[in-house]
C-alpha cells in the first residue's frame, strides 16, 4: 500500500501556535486505520514536494505570512499539487494565503496563492476566543469547535463555498466561517484545529484516501469528551 | 546616608500618591486579596500619572524582560548586587506592569538601586519612564497569544526603544537571534552566550526573513549578513566563562540549564555595577527557591517538588529538570486569563520523553493535555487534585512527585500545599 504523504509547509514561518497538532492528528487517525503514513516538514529554504497527498499550512505573523507567500509563489510546488487534486488544509494566516489577496504588514494588500476564491483584509478589531460553527451539510462533518485569534475579514467569491456558519465567534466576519473549493479547505480556527474536530480530520483523509473504516470507540473517547466539554463551556444550558 | 531622605524630597503630590497607594496595598493585603503590589500602584498612578518617573529618578534601575525567566533572573540579579550593601527595590511578587513597578519603588523609597521585572510589552514605556542603567533581554519566544503581542512585532518595539535610550546598557542573550536583533539597536551592549534550547521561533532572520544557518549555538544569515555577535560572557556546560576567559563551575542550588543561563546573565549585570564575579556568584549559589518555584514540600509523607512553566519554551526547559524515574510526574494546565485562554501551545511541546514514566494529568484543562499525551503515546492517569495525584503516584510505585504546572494551576497547588519557601 502506498503510504499517505503529509506535507507540513514552512513550520519555520507558519507555525505560530500548536500547528503541529494537525499533522499529529491526521497521522494518528490514519495509522489507527492501518494506513501507512509518511510526512515531511518543509522549511522555507527547501522545495515543496509535488507528490504529497495532504498539505498543511499554519498560522503566522504578518511579515512571515508575506514572506511565505512569496516563497510558495516562486516555488510553485503547492499550486502544482493542488491542481492535480491534492488536499490542502490551511488555518488562519495560511487560510488567507490560499486566497486571491490578503492584508499584509503596514496595511498593504498582498497577492495570495489563488487556490481559493476568497479575499481577505484587516478588520477593525481582533477576534479572540472560542468559536463554534455549523458545517456545510454537504460535508457531513459535526459542528466545529475551536479557538480563533485573528484580525482578518474574509469575503468569499462565487468559486468558494463557506465551510460553516458561526453560532459563536467571528470567523470570516459575515456569519460564515472558513471556505472550501474542491479539496482545498481553509479555516480561521487557529493552531491545532483538527484536535477538537476529528470529523474534519476524517474529511481530509477521505478526500485523500477514499472511504475510511470507523475507529474503535475507545480511540475516540478522549477527543469526544474534550469536544463535549468545550461545547458545554461556551453553549448556554438547554 | 546619602539617599535616606529621598522620599521626603519627592514633590508633594507624589508623596501623597505613594502614601495613599501604600495604604491601599496594606488594606488589600489585610483583606487577603493578594500582596497588594498592583492595587497600590494603580491608586498611586491615578493620583500622579508620572509617579513612576518621579520614583525612578536618582536611582540606578535595571529592567529585566524576556518570555521566560524574568522572575528568577530578577531575583538572581538582586542577590548578585547584595555585596554593594545598598538598598534594592524589586517587584519580587512578579507584578511586572507599570503599577507593579511603581508599587515596588514606592515601597522602598530609600533604595538607591532597583531591579524590576518588566512585562515584554511594557519595555518601551518603562525604558522611557525609568531611564534605566541596564536593560536585560533574556529570550523571546511564542507565549500566550490571546494576550501577548506577536514576537517579531515585540522585537521591533524593543529595538526602537533601546535605540532611543543612549545612556542605557543592554545585557542580552546573543544566542537568541530575535533578542540579538532587538539589542543591536542599542549603543552599549554586553553580549552573553546564554544558550537557546527552544528554536522553533528563530529559524528565520529577524532582519530580512531569510533562513538562518545554525550550527550549535552559532547563527548567521546568508542573505543580509546578520550574525551572532561576539560575546564577553558565556555559559559553557555548567560553567561560566567570564570576560577574562576563565571558566568557573556555577554550582547553583537552582536546577536546570535555564537557571544556569539566568545566572550568567545576572553575573554580567553585577559586573556592570562593579561587583566582581566570585562575590556575585557566592550570592547566586545561596538562592534556593524563587516565589515558590523549585520548592520541595512534603504532604502526607510524600515528597513533592513544584515547577512552574507557562509556554512551550518553558515546558521544554522544565521537562529537562524533572527528577528521573521512579519519581512520578504530575502535569497540570489551566486556561484562565493569566494562563492564556487558548491551550493550543500544548501541541508545541514534545512529551515523548515521558514515555515509560508514571504520569498524572490534572488542572482545569486536563482533557486538552490528555489528548496531547495520547497523540504522543504517553500513558497517563487523570486526577482531580493534589491528593489524588499523591494516591495515584503511590499506586504506581513512585516515591515522590514532580509537579509541572502553568501559572494559575501552580498557584492553586501552592495554596493547597502552603506557601512555604
Amino acid at each position: 500500500m502506498r503510504p499517505l504523504r503529509l506535507v507540513w509547509i514552512y513550520p519555520d514561518l507558519l507555525s505560530t501556535y500548536g500547528d503541529r497538532g494537525n499533522l499529529l492528528v491526521l497521522e494518528r487517525r490514519a495509522r489507527l486505520r492501518g494506513m501507512p503514513v509518511e510526512w515531511a516538514e518543509v522549511h522555507a529554504n527547501q522545495p515543496v514536494p509535488r507528490d504529497g497527498d495532504i498539505y498543511l499550512m499554519g498560522g503566522g505573523e504578518d511579515l512571515p505570512q508575506t514572506l511565505a507567500t512569496r516563497r510558495l509563489q516562486a516555488d510553485g510546488g503547492l499550486q502544482a499539487a493542488a491542481s492535480r487534486g491534492a488536499v490542502v488544509f490551511a488555518v488562519c494566516a495560511g487560510y488567507q494565503m490560499l486566497g486571491m489577496e490578503f492584508g499584509g504588514a503596514d496595511d498593504t494588500q498582498v497577492q495570495g496563492l489563488g487556490l481559493l476564491d476568497i479575499r481577505s483584509g484587516r478588520g477593525d478589531r481582533r477576534a479572540v476566543g472560542e468559536i463554534v460553527a455549523d458545517v456545510d451539510p454537504a460535508l457531513n462533518v459535526p459542528q466545529l469547535t475551536g479557538f480563533e485569534n485573528h484580525q482578518g475579514v474574509t469575503r468569499l467569491g462565487p468559486g468558494a463555498r463557506p465551510l460553516a456558519r458561526t453560532s459563536l465567534g467571528t470567523g470570516n466576519g459575515d456569519g460564515t466561517e472558513g471556505a472550501y473549493a474542491g479539496r482545498v479547505l481553509g479555516t480561521y480556527l487557529h493552531g491545532p484545529a483538527l484536535v477538537r474536530n476529528p470529523g474534519l480530520a476524517d474529511l481530509l483523509l477521505f478526500w485523500a484516501a477514499g472511504p475510511l473504516p470507523p475507529l474503535p470507540p475507545q480511540a475516540e473517547d478522549l477527543a469526544q469528551r474534550l469536544r463535549d466539554e468545550r461545547l458545554a463551556a461556551v453553549t448556554p444550558a438547554q | 546616608m546619602e539617599f535616606s531622605n529621598q522620599r521626603s524630597r519627592l514633590p508633594m503630590r507624589a508623596r501623597l500618591a505613594t502614601t495613599v497607594g501604600g495604604a491601599a496595598a496594606t488594606v488589600s493585603r489585610l483583606a487577603g486579596k493578594g500582596d497588594g503590589s498592583v492595587i497600590g500602584g494603580i491608586i498611586g498612578l491615578r493620583l500622579e500619572p508620572s509617579l513612576l518617573s518621579i520614583l525612578a529618578a536618582d536611582r540606578q534601575v535595571v529592567l529585566v524582560t524576556g518570555t521566560n525567566g524574568k522572575t528568577t533572573t530578577t531575583r538572581l540579579i538582586t542577590a548578585a548586587l547584595a555585596p554593594l550593601g545598598q538598598g534594592i527595590a524589586s517587584n519580587i511578587y512578579g507584578a511586572n506592569m507599570e503599577a507593579g513597578l511603581t508599587s515596588a519603588l514606592s515601597r522602598a523609597p530609600d533604595a538607591p538601586l532597583a531591579v524590576l521585572e518588566t512585562d515584554e510589552k511594557y519595555i518601551p514605556a518603562m525604558v522611557k519612564a525609568t531611564n534605566p542603567k541596564v536593560v536585560v533581554l533574556l529570550n523571546l519566544s511564542r507565549d500566550q497569544m490571546d494576550r501577548a503581542a506577536e514576537i517579531w512585532l515585540l522585537a521591533r518595539r524593543w529595538r526602537e526603544a533601546l535605540a532611543s535610550a543612549p545612556g542605557c546598557r543592554v545585557v542580552a542573550n546573543a544566542d537568541d537571534p530575535l533578542v540579538a536583533w532587538a539589542a543591536s539597536g542599542a549603543r552599549q551592549v554586553t553580549w552573553v552566550a546564554a544558550g537557546q534550547r527552544w528554536r522553533e521561533d528563530s529559524w528565520c532572520c529577524p532582519n530580512c526573513g531569510s533562513h538562518l544557518r545554525r550550527d550549535a549555538d552559532d547563527w548567521a544569515c546568508g542573505e543580509c549578513g546578520g550574525r551572532r555577535p561576539p560575546v564577553t560572557w558565556m555559559l559553557y556546560g555548567d560553567q561560566v566563562i567570564d570576560p577574562s576567559g576563565q571558566a568557573t563551575p556555577l554550582e547553583l542550588a537552582l536546577p536546570g540549564r535555564a537557571n544556569a543561563s539566568n545566572a550568567v546573565i545576572a553575573l554580567a549585570v553585577a559586573e556592570a555595577f562593579g561587583v566582581h564575579m566570585p562575590q556575585a556568584l557566592r550570592e547566586l549559589r545561596a538562592v534556593t527557591s524563587v516565589a515558590g518555584r523549585y520548592t520541595q514540600v512534603n504532604r502526607r509523607g510524600f515528597d513533592i517538588r513544584l515547577l512552574l512553566a507557562k509556554n512551550p519554551a518553558g515546558w521544554l526547559e522544565a521537562l529537562d529538570v524533572l527528577a528521573p524515574p521512579p519519581a512520578a510526574v504530575l502535569l497540570s494546565v489551566n486556561a484562565q486569563g493569566p494562563d492564556g485562554r487558548d491551550t493550543s501551545w500544548l501541541w508545541d511541546v514534545d512529551y515523548r520523553r515521558l514515555r515509560g514514566r508514571n504520569v498524572l494529568v490534572g488542572g482545569e484543562r486536563k482533557l486538552d493535555l490528555a489528548l496531547r499525551l495520547e497523540a504522543d503515546e504517553v500513558p497517563f492517569r487523570l486526577v482531580n487534585d493534589i491528593d489524588e495525584a499523591i494516591d495515584g503516584a503511590r499506586a504506581l510505585g513512585s516515591p515522590s512527585l514532580e509537579v509541572l504546572a502553568n501559572y494559575t494551576a501552580f498557584q492553586q497547588y501552592r495554596a493547597v500545599l502552603g506557601r512555604t519557601q
